[in-house]
């Protein structure tokens, strides 16, 4: 057990070093006058922007080559120096402390409607499988996967801002006049965060609700359920006490996922519903070329994407007595 | 494994639970023979039994599946319509349509004289661009913001849309088997050094790594139909990964299944045992990784454009048409332009699904009813 | 695992323990806890005689065959399962040595160790007159279509998408065993002969029954003319009726085309029936070996005669000793010190639990290593 911990470290921070380095790599592949260009863009809002440039170009190693240049960014990374954004100057992890709050509710609450909407939809289909129920679930789930979140935010926003104004067309965090504070700015900020919740929930349910069901319909057709059915159990200690126990199982996999989607936001959910969380920062970030912002995200999901699957691994192997570590 | 290849087993030898292959069990039974024998004394039992192959049980399957039949006829319709459609019209997809009639501005000035209030509209006919017109005779679909036909738009970024996808997937299916398979082949070091690479492709969040390459191409200046092949090249390289690992451990069991230990005892030579053992085994699953693959590249691909980084302006692909939403009064009065393209992409990716599901039900007979 | 019989083999020089520093010898000791203790040449190489050559169409010396079954975290094998450990053995051309023993004692894995499916950790292999050794993969595809396997499942060996036809004829295509028109003739024939109608030749393996499938494995392994063939359990998965027809359709074309088998099985009387000499393994090592009549009327191991007395007897008044042995096998990447038998052993005596018995030969071919017995 501990040596394949340690071995999974290792590969972890192999893979954290490759994620990094590609980014870094990408990102020297931009045109050398980049930076200075993007700074002297700002020179109006940005006095001291040849200063930074300076600071930037130094930080990133831009005069050595990539390797040299990747390492150095390396060490700053460590010590905790991402560097400043192009933007506005602010300091990258500053940024992304003050946006990540609203992401991270956000994605807190999709992944719980998800968890409690889509893993009993999932069960009752693969029970009732090939039944109505069965098919009902299956063509919506297919439709939340195939739906573009961009058009199904917009037909959202359609239909329950725009039509039937039941929310503030006009988007954003909170009203645009919004005066007041405590519970009225609460109830006014959760109720513009609805649609964009109900958008990210409907089109995550899929996943989980096939997986679910694929796992269960396996499970239930394994012999000891079989023998439990010939022995007389009752078909909901079947399902809930036999079936259930060892679908939960597979679904802990689902979790390594869920980790780095609860601080990574989302970039175009966010982006439409004008919510100023991390996916919409990075996404302003990207398309402003706002490198040092970019490679700090980046790094930030790479880590929080190999912990998740990292602890969803040992995670396995605590709860399934068969799986033997380091075979 | 073992239980899955007792299940095929079961499956399999069970007569007429499905299929309608008569299983010949040991002995001939003597009544057929009796019954059949009259036309040709040289025409056998057997003869008179439909033998099916492998891929023609796979078919009878898949073509049994509902929803995947309903799939497949949409893509057939989308793909005849993208293609075949445009041939009818002289327009195309950067046609302006110029003579849309006049469009009218006013202008209220209110002012005061005496106490009284007067209140004078300056209307401006302009002959202009017929932008954003509603659906008409000339225009099934109306214009878009730039005056030009939606339908021209949404059957030319269909074929983009849909080329694009194919074009990934298949290379990104070769870029896969080529890795995973030397991977699962040669083992050892290899393995471990592919599959460390694969790891990382695997925990590159992918939104954020594309929308960086996109903005490189656009800070190289890289445009127009140049651009488009550049996309392709980017999304191949960030999506073989999945493939990859698919088709490595698709060989390491295989290579532990006894059939090719019975190759390997036969002094079968290695391109043989490749060609005629390994892939025919590993193909039923890439087709339906290549399928289900296809729905989420034009998903991806249509997210880009849409986000203004993957195919540019003049193109139309279903993406970039859908862009026009970020107008908010475009999103509130004009659905006829951005609603077509959406619906196009959400039934092109369903049907993929739908298709790439009963292939896989169909190829793997324990999931059969 | 080829690789890693040539690293044992490089690192196996029999060094005496010369006077070093504890330090040195120390690292020397962490530096071999990779290699397996064993693999160093601990026995003298002779080489078979020219008589022993012609007489014997498998000559097997030291084999062992271990599995890394824990590696430390580079990746060097820091514990091993024995599957095969030390087995010698010999078969005459036209014979039948039967290898019995629990499941788990390495029946399977010694036969495909032999048969270069595996690699082997150590040993010699002598087949046909030639030593084989050191032959590698394509070396080996040479010699292929004169040794043969049957596997033991039928279903799980027949490749699912080739027709019968296909299976059959791919290694007389491959071997060009007879001129390529001809080879749709070839395969018929040998299937009649085998008991399968010639008209499935076109057919799926889906199709057919256990027994039927099994025919087909025999027919694909006779189909190359190979002179010895090792049944792997071929009738185990089958049921009674069947076998006698699949153990009487080999012994019939054993006759008829002069073959050598290895006959694989855990059925004492299936052994009996089919063989002219028998060995006994538990654990992965040969603990007796000799003519079938001797084995059966004299045996000398003390796992021999217990494996002896659990055969059913169809006599009801016949009242046998059954020796019943207590306790499970132990496992294989575990094995007890001394004799590996004497943690079961009824006669076990404080020498089995230190020291492993010498197998040597006491009779004309018939050997074993037992304490109960004269060891030099």
């Amino acid at each position: 057990m501990f040596k394949y911990i340690v071995k999974r470290i290792l590969i972890s921070i192999i893979i954290i070093f490759g994620v990094t380095f590609i980014t870094y790599a990408l990102f020297r592949m931009m045109p050398d006058n980049y930076v200075y260009s993007k700074f002297a863009a700002q020179s109006a809002t940005n006095p001291n922007w040849q200063e930074q440039a300076a600071r930037v170009e130094h930080l990133y190693g831009l005069d050595l080559n990539v390797f040299v240049g990747y390492f150095k960014w390396l060490g700053n990374a460590i010590k905790g120096d991402f560097g400043n954004s192009f933007i506005d100057g602010a300091v990258v992890t500053d940024k992304i402390k003050q946006s990540l709050p609203v992401s991270f509710i956000m994605s807190l609450i999709v992944s719980i409607l998800q968890i409690a909407i889509a893993i009993p939809l999932g069960i009752k289909a693969a029970v009732n499988q090939y039944g109505p129920t069965d098919y009902i679930t299956t063509v919506f789930t297919m439709l939340g996967i195939s739906l573009p979140s961009f058009f199904f935010s917009g037909i959202i926003i359609k239909v329950f801002a725009v039509d039937l104004k039941w929310f503030d067309a006009s988007l954003g965090l909170q009203s645009g006049n919004f005066q007041g504070n405590g519970w009225q700015l609460f109830w006014n900020q959760a109720w513009h965060l609805v649609l964009p919740i109900f958008v990210e929930t409907v089109l995550s349910l899929g996943g989980l609700m096939r997986y679910t069901r694929t796992n269960m319909l396996e499970v239930l057709s394994a012999d000891y359920i079989r023998t439990a059915k010939a022995k007389g159990v009752k078909k909901r200690n079947i399902v809930y006490k036999h079936a259930f126990k060892n679908t939960a199982i597979p679904l802990i996999t689902m979790f390594s996922g869920i980790l780095a989607s609860l601080f990574c936001g989302s970039m175009i959910i966010e982006q439409i519903f004008g919510i100023q969380g991390i996916g919409f920062q990075s996404y302003t970030a990207t398309t402003q070329g706002d490198i040092p912002f970019v490679m700090a995200y980046n790094t930030f999901i790479a880590v929080l994407t190999v912990l998740g699957i990292f602890l969803s691994d040992i995670l396995y192997a605590i709860v399934d007595p068969r799986v033997k570590l380091g075979n | 494994m073992d239980k899955e290849n007792n299940n095929e087993r079961d499956e399999l030898l069970t007569p007429g639970t499905a299929e309608p292959v008569e299983a010949v069990n040991e002995e001939a039974k003597p009544q057929e023979t009796a019954e059949t024998d009259q036309p040709q004394e040289t025409e056998n039992l057997s003869d008179r039994v439909k033998v099916l192959s492998p891929a023609q049980l796979v078919a009878r399957r898949f073509f049994r599946s509902k929803l995947s039949m309903i799939g497949l006829v949409t893509l057939l319709v989308l793909y005849l319509v993208c293609f075949i459609g445009p041939l009818f019209s002289d327009m195309d997809y950067k046609t302006i349509d110029y003579n849309g009639g006049s469009s009218s501005q006013s202008t209220e000035i209110t002012y005061t004289v005496d106490g009284e209030t007067y209140t004078m509209y300056d209307i401006t006919y302009t002959e202009s661009i017929n932008l954003k017109a509603y659906p008409s005779a000339d225009h099934w679909l109306g214009t878009d913001e730039n005056g030009r036909d939606v339908l021209m738009r949404v059957l030319y970024g269909g074929q983009i849309s849909l080329t694009i996808g194919i074009v990934v997937v298949v290379l990104e299916t070769l870029l896969g088997v080529i890795m995973g398979g030397i991977a699962g082949y040669f083992g050892k070091w290899v393995d471990q050094i592919i599959m460390r690479i694969v790891d990382i492709f695997y925990c590159i969040p992918q939104m954020p790594i594309l929308l960086i390459c996109s903005a490189i191409l656009a800070a190289n200046e890289v445009n127009g139909i140049a651009r488009i092949y550049w996309l392709c090249l980017v999304l191949v390289f960030f999506g073989w990964a999945g493939t990859a690992r698919l088709v490595r451990g698709q060989i390491l069991s295989l290579r532990e299944q006894e059939f090719m230990l019975a190759e390997r005892s036969m002094g079968v030579p290695v391109w043989r045992k490749i060609f005629l053992h390994l892939i025919p085994n590993v193909l039923p699953l890439l087709i339906v990784q290549m399928t289900l693959g296809l729905g989420s590249v034009i998903l991806t691909e249509s997210t880009l454009s849409y986000l203004g980084l993957g195919v540019p302006i003049p193109y139309a692909t279903w993406g970039n048409i859908i862009q026009a939403l970020r107008d908010f009064t475009t999103l509130q009065y004009h659905f006829h332009i951005w609603g077509p393209p959406g619906i196009c992409i959400m039934l092109a990716v369903l049907s993929f699904n739908f298709v790439g599901d009963g292939l896989r039900d169909a190829f793997d007979p324990k999931m059969k009813k | 695992m080829e690789e890693k019989t040539e690293n044992t083999q490089e690192s196996t020089s029999p060094v005496p323990p010369k006077k070093q520093n504890a330090f040195v010898t120390n690292a020397k000791k962490l530096f071999q806890a990779g290699i397996p203790r064993a693999s160093l040449q601990d026995y003298d190489k002779t080489p078979p005689t020219e008589e022993e050559l012609k007489e014997n169409i498998l000559i097997v010396n030291h084999l062992k065959k271990y599995f890394p079954v824990e590696t430390n975290l580079i990746g060097q094998p820091i514990r091993y399962l024995k599957a095969v450990d030390d087995v010698s053995l010999r078969i005459p051309y036209g014979k039948t040595l039967g290898i019995v023993g629990e499941s788990g004692c390495g029946k399977t894995t010694l036969g495909r160790t032999l048969l270069g499916l595996y690699g082997k950790t150590a040993g010699e292999v002598y087949f046909d007159g030639a030593d084989i050794t050191d032959f590698g993969e394509r070396q080996m595809n040479t010699i292929r279509k004169d040794m043969q396997v049957i596997f033991q499942d039928p279903y799980s060996s027949l490749s699912p998408r080739f027709t019968v036809g296909g299976i059959i004829s791919e290694g007389v295509a491959v071997h060009k065993i007879v001129p390529r028109d001809e080879i749709k003739d070839y395969v018929m024939a040998l299937m009649e002969r085998c008991g399968l109608q010639p008209q499935y030749y076109e057919r799926y393996p889906y199709e057919f029954s256990g027994g039927q499938r099994q025919r087909i494995c025999i027919a694909r392994a006779l189909a190359v003319k190979p002179k010895f063939v090792v049944c792997d359990e071929p009738v185990s998965a089958l049921d009674v009726s069947i076998q006698a027809q699949i153990l009487n359709l080999l012994r019939e074309l054993q006759t008829e085309m002069q073959l050598a088998y290895m006959f694989i099985s855990h059925d004492l009387s299936v052994v009996q029936h089919v063989s002219d000499s028998v060995g006994v393994m538990y654990l992965g090592s040969m603990v007796e070996c000799g003519p079938t009549d001797r084995i059966f009327e004299n045996p000398m191991h003390p796992y021999t005669k217990s494996l002896l007395s659990a055969v059913p007897v169809p006599d009801p008044r016949r009242k046998k000793d059954r020796i019943i042995l207590q306790g499970s096998i132990p496992s294989p990447a575990n094995p007890p010190s001394g004799c590996r038998f004497h943690t079961r052993c009824p006669a076990c005596m404080d020498i089995c639990k230190e020291q492993a018995p010498v197998y040597r030969e006491y009779e004309a071919g018939h050997s074993c290593a037992c304490h109960l017995y004269p060891q030099e």
